[in-house]
C-alpha cells in the first residue's frame, strides 16, 4: 500500500471513526462508512490539509470511494 | 455566566450604534474582538476605547472582494474565529412600486449576500475546532413587513432563513446559528424623530420606550456563550413587545 493510501485511510478512520477493517478502496463514504453529506465536505477538507492540495468542488463531487480519494491525491498531491 | 474569554470574535459594521455595543459587550465578556466597518477613523476610536484585545478591519460589504478578504484577514488577526457576528446593514427605503433596482441589490447585497459568504467562509474552520456561534442582527420587520422598506424586510427575512438552514447543516459541529431582532433601538436615526413621530412608535411599543444598543447587545452575548449550545436557528426578539411571535 502506498504512503498516500495509508494516510488516506487514517484520516478517514479518525473522522469517521470506522474500524479499519471496513476501510478498503471500494468503500463508499456515505454507504459503507456511514457518512453523511457534511462528513465528505470535512473529508475533503482534512485531504486538503494533509497533502496540502486545493480540491476544486467538481473533483471533490467524483470522490465517494477511499479508492477516489487515493487515486485522486496519487495524481494531485505533491 | 456567559464568560467569553479566550473567544475570538468578529463583528461586522462595528462602528453602528448596534454594533459598536455588541462589540463592547463581547469585549467585556473577555472575547477578542475585530472590529468591521467602512468608517476607519470611528474604528480606531471605538478600538482605542476598548483597549487591548481588538483588531480593526476595513471592510465594504458591498463589495465581493471585500467581502471575500475579510474571513480571511479576521482569521489571521485573531489566531481563529469563535463568533461571527453579522451586524452591518444599510437601509435605502422607498415605497415599493417606486423601488429602484439598485436600492433593492445594494440593501441584499450588503444585508443578506455579505451574511451569506462570510457564514460560508466563517463555518469552514469552525467545523473543524468543533466550536462555533454565528449570531445574525435582524429585524423586526423582517418578520412584520414595513411600508417603504421592502428591500430591507426581504434581506432581514432572508435571514431568518438563511440561519435555520445553516443551523441545520452545521448544529451536529457544536455550531449554532441564529438571529437577534431589534425593534426600535436609540439611535442617531431615532434621535433625528420629533416628538409626534416619536409617540407614534412608542404607541405601538408596550414596554413604552426605545431599547439600548446594550439590550441587543446582551442577546448577542447570551447566544455567543457556551450556555447557548442548546439553542439554534431561532429568532431572538428583542423590542418591548411591540410584536410577539
Amino acid at each position: 500500500m502506498s504512503d498516500i493510501a495509508e494516510r488516506v485511510k487514517k484520516i478517514v478512520i479518525e473522522h469517521l471513526g470506522v474500524e479499519s477493517e471496513k476501510v478498503t478502496e471500494n468503500a463508499n463514504f456515505i454507504d459503507d462508512l456511514g457518512a453523511d453529506s457534511l462528513d465528505t465536505v470535512e473529508l475533503v477538507m482534512a485531504f486538503e490539509e494533509e497533502f496540502n492540495v486545493e480540491i476544486p468542488d467538481d473533483a471533490a463531487e467524483t470522490i465517494v470511494t477511499v479508492g477516489d480519494a487515493i487515486k485522486f491525491l496519487e495524481k494531485n498531491a505533491a | 455566566m456567559f464568560d467569553l474569554t479566550g473567544r475570538k470574535a468578529l463583528v461586522t459594521g462595528a462602528t453602528g450604534g448596534i454594533g459598536g455595543a455588541i462589540a463592547r459587550a463581547l469585549h467585556a465578556q473577555g472575547a477578542t474582538v475585530a472590529l468591521s466597518g467602512t468608517r476607519r477613523a470611528a474604528l480606531d476610536e471605538l478600538a482605542a476605547a476598548l483597549g487591548e484585545r481588538v483588531h480593526v478591519l476595513e471592510a465594504n460589504l458591498g463589495d465581493k472582494d471585500s467581502v471575500e478578504g475579510l474571513m480571511p484577514a479576521a482569521e489571521a488577526a485573531l489566531g481563529g474565529l469563535d463568533v461571527l457576528v453579522n451586524n452591518a446593514g444599510i437601509t435605502r427605503d422607498n415605497l415599493f412600486l417606486r423601488m429602484k433596482d439598485e436600492e433593492w441589490d445594494s440593501v441584499m447585497s450588503v444585508n443578506l449576500t455579505a451574511a451569506f459568504r462570510l457564514s460560508r467562509a466563517a463555518v469552514k474552520g469552525m467545523m473543524r475546532r468543533r466550536h462555533g456561534r454565528i449570531v445574525n442582527i435582524g429585524s423586526v420587520v423582517g418578520s412584520t413587513g414595513n411600508p417603504g422598506q421592502g428591500n430591507y424586510a426581504a434581506a432581514k427575512a432572508g435571514l431568518i432563513g438563511l440561519s435555520k438552514a445553516l443551523a441545520a447543516e452545521v448544529a451536529s459541529r457544536g455550531i449554532t446559528v441564529n438571529v437577534v431582532a431589534p425593534g426600535f433601538i436609540e439611535s442617531p436615526m431615532t434621535d433625528a424623530l420629533n416628538e409626534k413621530q416619536r409617540e407614534a412608535i412608542l404607541g405601538n411599543v408596550p414596554a413604552g420606550r426605545l431599547g439600548s444598543g446594550a439590550e441587543i447587545a446582551a442577546a448577542v452575548v447570551y447566544l455567543a456563550s457556551n450556555e447557548a449550545a442548546y439553542v439554534t436557528g431561532t429568532t431572538l426578539h428583542v423590542n418591548g413587545g411591540m410584536a410577539m411571535f
